[in-house]
């Protein structure tokens, strides 16, 4: 019975649920369905949450059946192992919590639970969010849909697999230096890193808080849009979360970018860079100023330190983000006689590599003597990157540039180098430490067949301008992006 | 040992929670005594994920405290996060002011003393903190109770301007003295409301620069303070005259041995890696803010000190013992209401009262009548209806039963009679007994008098007005 | 890049502050590794910042504050579920010495 309704867009399952045309029970039997089938060759899901979908689907009919359900009310999403969620354990991808079950929802999954959104399962990342392919999660790595040689990008890598191989209908990332709109990218799916404080981060699993931000994946600009409405807005429980009016994002996808000044940076289209990525977004501002919108050459003359500086202050909130991990109230504990033995072999057995050496860099960072070199010199380098944005968007609307340098690349290939990991991120990681919006839009294959990524950059909380200009590229009908090989 | 020669140098830092009903970041109780574990939530427990939102009453608190001890007060500080491990610090931080605290500079002044003059003892800074939960010590193991975890402290770090033990309980009293008028802090040292840090050296008196410091860790009442302080100085001047050199460390003050001793554990040896918390926006403070904080203000002690020597007519040091506590000054002034004579309310308070309040080893509010009933006595004595001796026996009875002074005294039967042709057929009854000694009085014995007065009171039951027994004796016995 | 930006000695310091235990081998391993991370970071020098004020956060101005009302009701049970170790509704842990 191949029905596949997890092909469905989110906004026309939604359609078709409040239609009665299909049923909650329905979409989600086939998105486990589909689950069960691809899961032993992509590893997108952590946690399957089969009887909890099932149960949320039966109570979405019920609301569906009474009317005015929301627009989310019934579409199964895939939830990154990330976000606290009451009564389902959440690992963050790490041995240290293999065990954990929070005892509260995170705000965004209490948002999406009002609207009667149902979560088919916790999904794959590197753990503690840390890394851009999902291999270091300390469950194994997601394969890529499109090539299952490949990484899925990461760190959210299961959630845009997920999506992508038509598991959900949507699903939840987290964005700390591009840990949505890359593995977006790698996968052929759309990703939106939000203005940072468009979005609570309550009960999102820490890394690096001045850079954490909550976005989804969808199959469309549209679905997204969807997805972000339920998400944003302000929160009680998170200080740093805006009080500002959130609007109906839908509402913004007109189609229309005449007069749209889009600026594209010099310094993102650079040597080394995979010749197609550069064709595919060059191709793509041709079909915007063909639809009335105007380019111009911007610069962002710092982008070449976006990455150091991003890895002083990244780790070093992780440092102390991660000192929580000690064995006393909850999680791996590895018995020692004394507490320090306790935390030290704990806290050894229960990290894996890349976090161990993300909390020693950012340890030494803050340690006495270095706090001034290292720290807070890349603090400083933090407000020279937000000002070239400032002063790049006193010329553009917008800015566009590739996702990240290449396409997904092969499982294992950078996995003893973390720098050259790290320099994947190169395009994506100004944003967070701007707190700037971004999203990663299919714009292109190159000769694998692998996806290409478009990243749509706009000012704080100028979402809509983002949303608008993707649904106008899908529009154009340029691209249309492939089924997955899985 | 010549401890003449030498002089020391102390500066405190004192801990003390803030009177809110919530916690610092989250909406759990402050209460304390409550079972093991029952005061927590996703928040104090560092749960992944959780993130802090800040109590505004604990500003209010702090800003008050800062206010009250004349610190200026940062229109813009931040939170920052102090790195360390330890059982019971949850997150492996605790939230604090680092670089910017909320409160900078003021000073506190010290009462003259019989040893000495007034004095002032100038603040470093007050800043806003989350305190740790509690480990309980067992044979093998330790269990961690985070109740308190997260409960608003306030940390108060005194410039190194005391000299002795004795100024330092001297300013801790000064300091509880401001903090519960400000409604900071209730001054419960029991349940570990307050702790206090002290940093001791020691030098030649007359030497400008300071010795080598030790840190006496964890003192948790005045009487240790003081205790720890007089050994460790004198621990000092003894290395020092043996040739020997102070070493820098953290001790802890053993209270059974009485003696400081070096803290084993390395947690506290630490590099604390401060840096911004980034849950947390900076905490503005704008000029309205402060404003309507200072409006809300109490009278302070020491202008209330200066109300009672001016306007009440009392002593210095009657001021300075009624002040002291902010409970026994509302109720001195509770009582005055239709009193004339506010001096011997005073007094009564200073005397009576507060012996009754020392007696108990409760809380003075709950061990002392209320002070209506207090002044309604003091009334009845000036208005002549009962003497001072029937008002002491009266308050003796309403501390133990609890009744009103009315009730005390009528049911004690202590109301004077001031009936004049009762006192006057007493009188009359004494002089017909006595013939022989009028007559001598007549002849000149004015000391009979006093013979005269005594008889009538007694033959009266002791209850008649004494004046009113004077005036119809002597008109009798001249008329 | 002649791996000095760092010494074994450092490594060793950092992992204490951090409470991670590494092996001897682990140690030489991370050290190249934090060493290459350190120069590679070291670019941030070439930018003159003596002029600049830190960015610490991106978020808006101000603090929201909360009333100070109770509002969470006791849960000893589910705040201890997750404790590995617990004991008449404390966290037990290893005695502590001070």
């Amino acid at each position: 019975m191949a029905s596949e309704l997890n092909k469905l867009t989110i906004a026309d399952a939604s359609s078709k649920l409040r239609g009665r045309e299909i049923t909650a029970t329905q979409l989600t039997r086939d998105c486990l369905d589909r689950i069960a089938a691809a899961e032993p060759r992509l590893h997108a899901f952590i946690t399957v949450c089969e009887r909890e979908a099932l149960e949320q689907a039966r109570a979405a009919d019920a609301r569906l059946a009474a009317g005015n359900a929301p627009a989310l009310c019934g579409i199964p999403l895939g939830i990154k192992d990330i976000y606290a969620t009451r009564g389902i354990r959440t690992t963050c991808g790490s041995r240290i919590l293999e065990t954990f079950v929070p005892p509260f929802d995170a705000t965004v999954i209490e948002r999406l639970r009002a609207d009667g959104a149902i979560f088919v399962g916790k999904t794959n990342m590197d753990e503690f969010a840390m890394g851009s392919s999902t291999e270091n999660s300390a469950f194994g790595p997601t394969m890529n849909p499109h090539d299952i040689g490949r990484v899925a990008g990461g760190s959210s890598g299961g959630s845009a697999a997920a999506v992508a191989a038509y598991e959900c209908l949507g699903a939840l990332g987290t964005d700390t230096g591009g840990s949505i709109r890359e593995p977006a990218s790698f996968c052929g799916v759309v990703g939106i890193k939000p203005t940072y404080s468009r979005v609570s981060r309550y009960g999102v699993v820490a890394y690096a808080s001045s850079l954490d931000q909550v976005g989804p994946f969808a199959r469309s600009v549209r679905d997204a849009a969807i997805i972000i409405r339920t998400l944003a807005g302000k929160d009680a429980r998170d200080s740093t979360c805006s009080a500002r009016p959130v609007p109906d994002y839908e509402r913004a996808l007109t189609g229309d970018v005449k007069g749209l000044r889009i600026g594209v940076p010099r310094e993102f289209f650079v040597e080394g860079m995979q010749p197609e990525v550069e064709k595919s977004v060059r191709s793509a501002l041709k079909n915007y100023e063909s639809l009335g919108a105007s380019t111009v050459e911007i610069s962002l003359p710092h982008t070449g330190y976006a990455i150091a500086a991003y890895y002083l202050v990244a780790t070093a909130e992780a440092s102390a983000n991660l000192a929580r991990y000690d064995g006393i109230r909850f999680g791996l504990r590895v018995n020692a006689e004394d507490n320090i033995a306790l935390y030290e072999t704990t806290r050894a057995h229960g990290f894996g590599a890349e976090v161990k050496r993300r909390i020693m860099l950012g340890t030494f960072a803050l340690s006495a003597g270095y706090y001034d070199a290292y720290y807070l010199k890349a603090q400083k380098v933090r407000t020279l990157i937000r000002n070239d944005f400032e002063r790049a968007f006193e010329k553009c609307d917008l800015i566009v540039t590739p996702v990240a340098p290449t396409t997904a690349f092969k499982i294992g290939e950078k996995m003893n180098e973390p720098l050259t990991m790290y320099l994947s991120d190169i395009f994506t990681i100004s944003l967070n430490l701007a707190g700037l919006p971004g999203m990663s839009i299919p714009c292109g294959h190159d000769s694998n067949n692998l996806p290409i990524g478009m990243q749509l950059i706009a000012p704080p909380f100028a979402e809509e301008t983002i949303l608008r200009a993707g649904d106008a590229f899908e529009r154009t009908g340029a691209f249309k992006p492939r089924t997955p090989a899985v | 040992m010549n401890r003449e020669a030498y002089e020391a140098v102390i500066g405190l830092e004192v801990h003390t929670h803030l009177l809110t009903r919530s916690k610092l970041f989250c909406g759990c109780s402050t209460t304390f005594g409550a079972g093991p574990n029952e005061n927590v939530c996703p928040v104090c427990m560092g749960m992944p994920g959780v993130l802090p939102v800040l109590n505004r009453r604990a500003v209010e608190l702090a800003i008050r405290t800062g206010l009250a001890a004349h610190c200026a007060i940062a229109p813009y500080s931040i939170f920052d996060r102090k790195s360390y491990f330890y059982p019971d610090l949850p997150k492996g931080y605790q939230i604090s002011q680092y670089e910017t605290p909320i409160c900078k500079g003021g000073y506190i002044d010290l009462p003259a003393t019989e040893n000495g003059e007034p004095r002032r003892i100038r603040l470093t800074r007050i800043h806003i903190e989350e305190d740790a939960g509690k480990n309980i010590h067992g044979e093998n193991a330790s269990l961690v109770d985070f109740n308190r975890s997260g409960v608003p402290l306030i940390e108060i770090v005194s410039e190194p301007d005391l000299r002795s033990a004795e100024d330092a309980g001297a300013y801790l009293r000064q300091l509880r003295a401001i903090l519960r008028y400000v409604d900071a802090s209730d001054g419960k040292m029991e349940e570990g409301s307050f702790r206090c840090d002290c940093n001791v050296s020691i030098r030649k008196r007359g030497a400008k620069e300071y010795g080598v410091r030790s840190e006496i860790k964890n003192l948790n009442s005045f009487r240790f303070v003081e205790d720890a302080i007089d050994y460790e100085v004198g621990r000092q001047i003894e290395i020092v005259e043996g040739g020997g050199k102070v070493a820098q460390e953290t001790l802890l003050w053993d209270p059974a041995r009485k003696e400081t001793r070096p803290m084993r554990s390395k947690e506290y040896a630490n590099d604390y890696r401060y840096f911004p918390e980034p849950d947390l926006p900076p905490l503005i403070v704008p000029a309205e803010m402060e404003e309507k904080v200072r409006a809300s203000m109490p009278e302070l002690p020491a202008d209330r000190k200066t109300r009672y020597v001016r306007e009440l007519g009392l002593t210095e040091y009657e001021a300075d013992v009624l002040i002291a506590d902010r409970d026994v000054a509302d109720y001195f002034e509770a009582t005055l209401p239709a009193l004339k004579n506010r001096k011997s309310a005073a007094n009564w308070v200073m005397t009576e009262v507060l012996r009754v309040a020392r007696d108990s080893g409760e809380s003075f509010v709950e061990a002392v009548p209320p002070a209506a009933e207090v002044g309604a006595l003091l009334r009845m004595v000036e208005g002549q209806k009962i003497s001072l001796n029937a008002a002491k026996t009266a308050f003796a009875a309403m501390v133990k039963s609890g009744k009103g002074a009315e009730a005390t005294i009528a049911a004690l039967g202590l109301a004077q009679v001031s009936d004049e042709s009762a006192i006057a057929a007493a009188c009359d009854k004494v002089l017909a007994a006595e013939p022989e000694k009028v007559a001598e009085y007549r002849a000149g014995r004015d000391k009979l008098f006093g013979f005269f007065v005594g008889a009538v009171m007694k033959a009266m039951g002791g209850k008649a007005n004494p004046k009113v027994i004077n005036d119809i004796l002597r008109a009798k016995l001249t008329g | 890049m002649a791996g000095t930006k760092i010494t074994l000695e450092q490594v060793r310091h950092v992992a204490r502050l951090a409470r991670l235990e590494w092996s001897p081998e682990q140690e030489e391993r991370l050290r190249a590794d934090m060493d290459e991370m350190l120069a590679y970071v070291d670019k941030l020098n070439e930018l003159d910042t003596k002029e600049v004020a830190p960015t610490t956060q991106v978020g808006e101005a101000g603090m929201p504050m909360r009333d100070d009302e109770v509002t969470n009701r006791p849960a000893a049970e589910a705040m201890l579920a997750n404790a590995p170790s617990s004991e008449r509704g404390y966290f037990k842990v290893p005695k502590i010495i001070e």
